[in-house]
């Protein structure tokens, strides 16, 4: 990966793609391989030290928390940066409450950045699936990542929704500067927003490449159309 | 009409996140705390301060702290009667080992041994969940009775077994009668519901609910997984030791084993269940319901014999007292899981709107 | 060493009594996924009402055949009025509303038919097998083994009921995948109602057991929590893993009770079994039989 860019995996159902997202999490633990991340090199990850590190998520099924509001849901996006222990947290004064303001300010923000601030007080369990992943957006960002993991972040969601999000994750890109892996199934989406492709197959990598490279590369044609058998 | 907040206008994320946003309730909750601390210790009925208004806040506390571990942060606990019960012990240990320490103190220090032990056998759940979980607990809750009993140190090696609770005294003034002892209930239990409050609704209290709601996304999160759920036993702990001081001292008078029985364990899950998961004001609501209704299912059953004629024996009432309970329970989670909570919460909701029916 | 084996003995006996409430409760998780907690308070209830008709000169066939039907309808009672409304909530609900239940069963049966303790009789004396005593100067209660031969039997029954019938399929797959039971036409009430019965047949064979064993008094329902570490020694959903469970369970609680329990004051059995499957679960969350967890995130 390079840094700022945006890039796509993708690969027919059952590639692994979801498991790499996992392992590069720390969910899951690989059998073999190395993960390198700027200098460091890990044999396999823990999710406690991706998530210092930089790196965020969202989830192809949502994971959000449902009983929580939509603000709720993004302040635990902040948990990491909170630096106050849960005495002064419990005794309300000073620090504890300067600190609890600074961070809603910077969720406030991501907030009116996803435009969402209609729903902030809102269960997310009331939500429609397409506002459930743009707070779950809004949660991956609040962490300020320096790469940011979307499975699946349009799965399920009609055009215009699809356009927005598109638009969500472009803004990302350029305003915030984060590095972008993506999953999508959507072709179309692929090809217009990713800078670099890489496809996956029964768990191996098949083609590397820029989105028109890729379009025209034989193995992906096979893997994603099946070959024909004379 | 009464309960609008039209021109309520928030302008800082402070009066946002307060606890009670809206005017009506501030004025409520102050007029409430003015009745509970200077009304009731004057004009109350002295019986009913000490057999049902004190114990009533002190399992509101013991409700709290189990709140805290199974509403918010989703650890299925059976065993807060045994850490009410190390704080009742350990709090006599302390007034009876550290010459002149404040009954204050006393009850930290209990507090503080439950949630001790509290952070021992929440170790567990860092591997296991649910059901199994709750098997753990009541593994604790087995086993501390059993050593409070047999270890003789805790008794201070009585021979009778029952251990009566020291006097207690503030700067000098006794701690004696029913009112004093109440007023003492009332203030550690404001307190400490309010440090609960501020905390659950800080970051602490977000991390429970995602531990709870969704762990593994919460530790994608950076939510360190392990001190979260040893913090929430910790305190759920450190709060159910103190009701058990308070309760061993403002209100049995003695400091025994038979009274954190696993009974009481459930007796405090049935009050969070039916009060609200998860809820400050449930623990409340529901610690109320269960002090009150066996009064007033007595109540109702001698009206029953005096209207009918016949006589109701001591069992018939108790065992009926069980199966309602146990119905009301599952009703409860039927009907509203979310409890007198949300209840409450759906009564102030068309209150806002009232006297218009949507 | 006799004294040992007298031990082990009464401690693998007293496993077995474990093992067949624990049967009511795998019954149960298997099929409906549900644990029912109220498992105790059935063994109570079934006792009791055993125990009541024959004090009150009931032929025992008879009694047992009512006391049979007064369960099984509890049952299925239980699987409409409590099971169905509840059937989408998470497990937890599911647990504190079959807690609920347990307070429910409890005064009912006490409500119904007093409070006092029973003793019970079925015939088979407890007193020692003569020609151990004689032979290796062992003894071992008549009765203890009667009880073991009765569960050897109701599991044989049981294993051979889900292996082997038509039933028994259609309640292994209403345990794998509700939705897919319901899409390949099993009628999911009628399962439901099969099982919970069948654990309220089983719930009987325990109480009675018991009730000879300890007498028929309120002590019963803490049967059930013992239960709790037998499961989760064996695994939730195995009826083999009950009985091995339970034994396990009670031969290490003897054994414990008595080589251990004078050293610090006796009184072991109320914690020990709980400690051990703690240590349990902390090596191996499924139980030795049971199916392992995997969550897909």
């Amino acid at each position: 990966m390079r840094s700022h860019e945006v890039r796509a995996i993708i690969g027919p159902n059952g590639a692994g793609k979801s498991s790499m997202l996992n392992v590069l999490n720390g969910v899951y633990r690989p059998q073999k391989g190395r993960i390198r991340f700027r200098d460091r090199e890990f044999r396999n990850m823990v999710p406690h030290e991706a998530a210092s590190m930089g790196i965020a998520r969202t989830f192809q099924n949502i994971a959000l928390f449902k009983g929580m509001t939509v603000l709720d849901n993004v302040m635990t996006g902040r948990n990491l940066k909170m630096r106050c222990s849960f005495v002064e947290q419990a005794l309300w004064i000073g620090r504890a409450r300067r600190e609890e303001m600074v961070h809603r300010r910077a969720v406030e923000e991501i907030i009116d950045f996803l435009e969402i601030q209609h729903i902030r007080k809102t269960p997310v369990g009331r939500l429609p699936y397409g506002l459930q992943k743009r707070v779950e957006l809004a949660r991956a960002l609040a962490a300020e990542p320096t790469l940011l993991l979307l499975d699946e972040p349009m799965a399920g969601m009609n055009l215009e929704e699809k356009q927005d999000m598109c638009r969500f994750i472009l803004d990302v890109n350029d305003h915030y500067g984060t590095t972008l892996v993506l999953i999508e199934h959507d072709m179309g989406v692929v090809m217009d927003i990713s800078q670099r492709v890489v496809v996956l197959d029964y768990g191996r990598k098949i083609a590397d490449g820029t989105p028109e490279e890729i379009r025209g590369d034989e193995k992906v044609i096979a893997a994603y159309l099946g070959v024909a058998h004379a | 009409m009464l309960y609008r907040e039209a021109g309520q206008f928030k302008s800082t994320y402070a009066q946002d996140q307060q606890i009670f946003p809206i005017l009506q309730d501030r004025v409520a909750v102050a007029a409430l705390l003015v009745v509970a601390f200077i009304v009731v210790p004057i004009v109350g009925d002295q019986y009913w301060l000490a057999a049902l208004i004190t114990p009533f806040l002190i399992l509101s506390l013991a409700a709290l702290g189990l709140n805290i571990l199974t509403g918010y942060a989703g650890q299925l606990s059976l065993g807060a009667a045994a850490f009410m019960a190390i704080g009742a012990f350990m709090t006599y240990n302390a007034v009876l080992r550290i010459p002149g320490i404040p009954i204050l103190a006393a009850f930290a220090i209990g507090g503080l041994c439950a949630a001790a032990v509290g952070i021992v056998f929440g170790l567990p759940s860092l591997r296991i969940k649910g059901l199994y979980l709750a098997v753990a607990t009541l593994a604790c809750q087995f086993f501390v009775l059993w050593a409070l009993n047999r270890v003789g140190w805790f008794s201070n090696y009585s021979s009778s077994g029952v251990i009566t609770a020291q006097q207690m005294s503030i700067l000098g003034y006794p701690i004696a009668t029913p009112a004093a002892k109440y007023l003492l209930t009332l203030s550690v239990v404001a307190v400490l519901a309010l440090a609960a409050k501020n905390l659950m609704r800080s970051a602490t209290g977000r991390a429970f609910m995602a531990v709870r709601d969704m762990d593994v996304a919460a530790s994608v999160i950076g939510i360190p997984m392990m001190k979260t759920k040893l913090l929430a036993f910790a305190i759920s702990s450190f709060y159910c030791g103190v009701a058990g001081a308070l309760y061993a001292y403002c209100y049995l008078g003695t400091v025994e084993p038979e009274a954190f029985t696993l009974d009481l364990s459930f007796r405090v899950l049935f009050m969070i269940i039916i009060g609200g998961v998860g809820s400050i004001l449930g623990s409340f609501l529901g610690a109320a319901f269960i002090t009150l209704f066996p009064i007033l299912l007595s109540v109702g059953s001698k009206w029953i014999e005096t209207l009918l004629g016949i006589e109701m024996s001591h069992a018939v009432v108790s065992n009926t007292e069980a199966i309602i309970f146990g119905s009301l329970i599952i009703l409860f989670l039927i009907v509203e899981p979310l409890g007198l909570a949300r209840m409450w919460q759906v009564v102030k909701e068309k209150l806002r709107l009232w006297p218009f029916p949507h | 060493m006799t004294f040992f084996i007298e031990v082990l003995a009464g401690g693998l006996l007293a496993g077995v009594m474990y093992s067949l409430v624990a049967l009511g409760f795998v019954l149960i998780y298997k099929a409906s996924g549900v644990f029912n907690f109220a498992q105790g308070s059935m063994v109570f209830f079934a006792a009791l009402t055993f125990v009541s008709l024959t004090e009150r000169g009931w032929n025992v066939w008879l009694a047992l055949a009512v006391t049979l039907i007064a369960m099984i309808i509890v049952g299925v009672a239980i699987e409409r009025v409590v099971l169905r409304p509840l059937v989408n909530q998470p497990p937890i609900t599911l647990l504190m509303a079959t807690i609920g239940l347990t307070f429910v069963l409890e005064g009912l049966s006490q409500l119904m038919w007093g409070s006092q303790p029973h003793g019970l009789e079925l015939g088979i004396p407890d007193v020692p097998m003569e020609w151990l005593a004689e032979k290796w100067n062992i003894n071992i209660s008549q009765f203890d083994l009667f009880a073991a031969a009765v569960a050897g039997v109701l599991v044989a029954v049981l294993a051979l009921l889900f292996q082997k019938t038509r039933i028994g399929r259609a309640l292994r797959a209403v345990a794998d995948d509700h939705q897919a039971a319901l899409a390949v036409g099993i009628p999911l009430q009628h399962i439901w109602a099969i099982v919970w019965a069948t654990a309220g047949f089983v719930a009987l064979v325990a109480g009675v057991m018991w009730g000879v064993r300890n007498g028929v008094q309120y002590a019963l329902t803490f049967v059930a929590l013992k239960a709790l570490p037998v499961l989760i020694l064996g695994g939730f959903e195995s009826i083999l893993g009950a009985i091995v469970g339970g034994l396990i369970i009670g031969a290490t609680e003897k054994l414990a009770e008595v080589y251990v329990g004078p050293m610090v004051g006796g009184g072991i059995e109320s914690w020990f079994a709980y400690v051990v499957a703690l240590l349990f679960l902390l090596v191996r969350p499924e139980g030795l039989f049971g199916e392992k967890h995997i969550d897909r995130v």
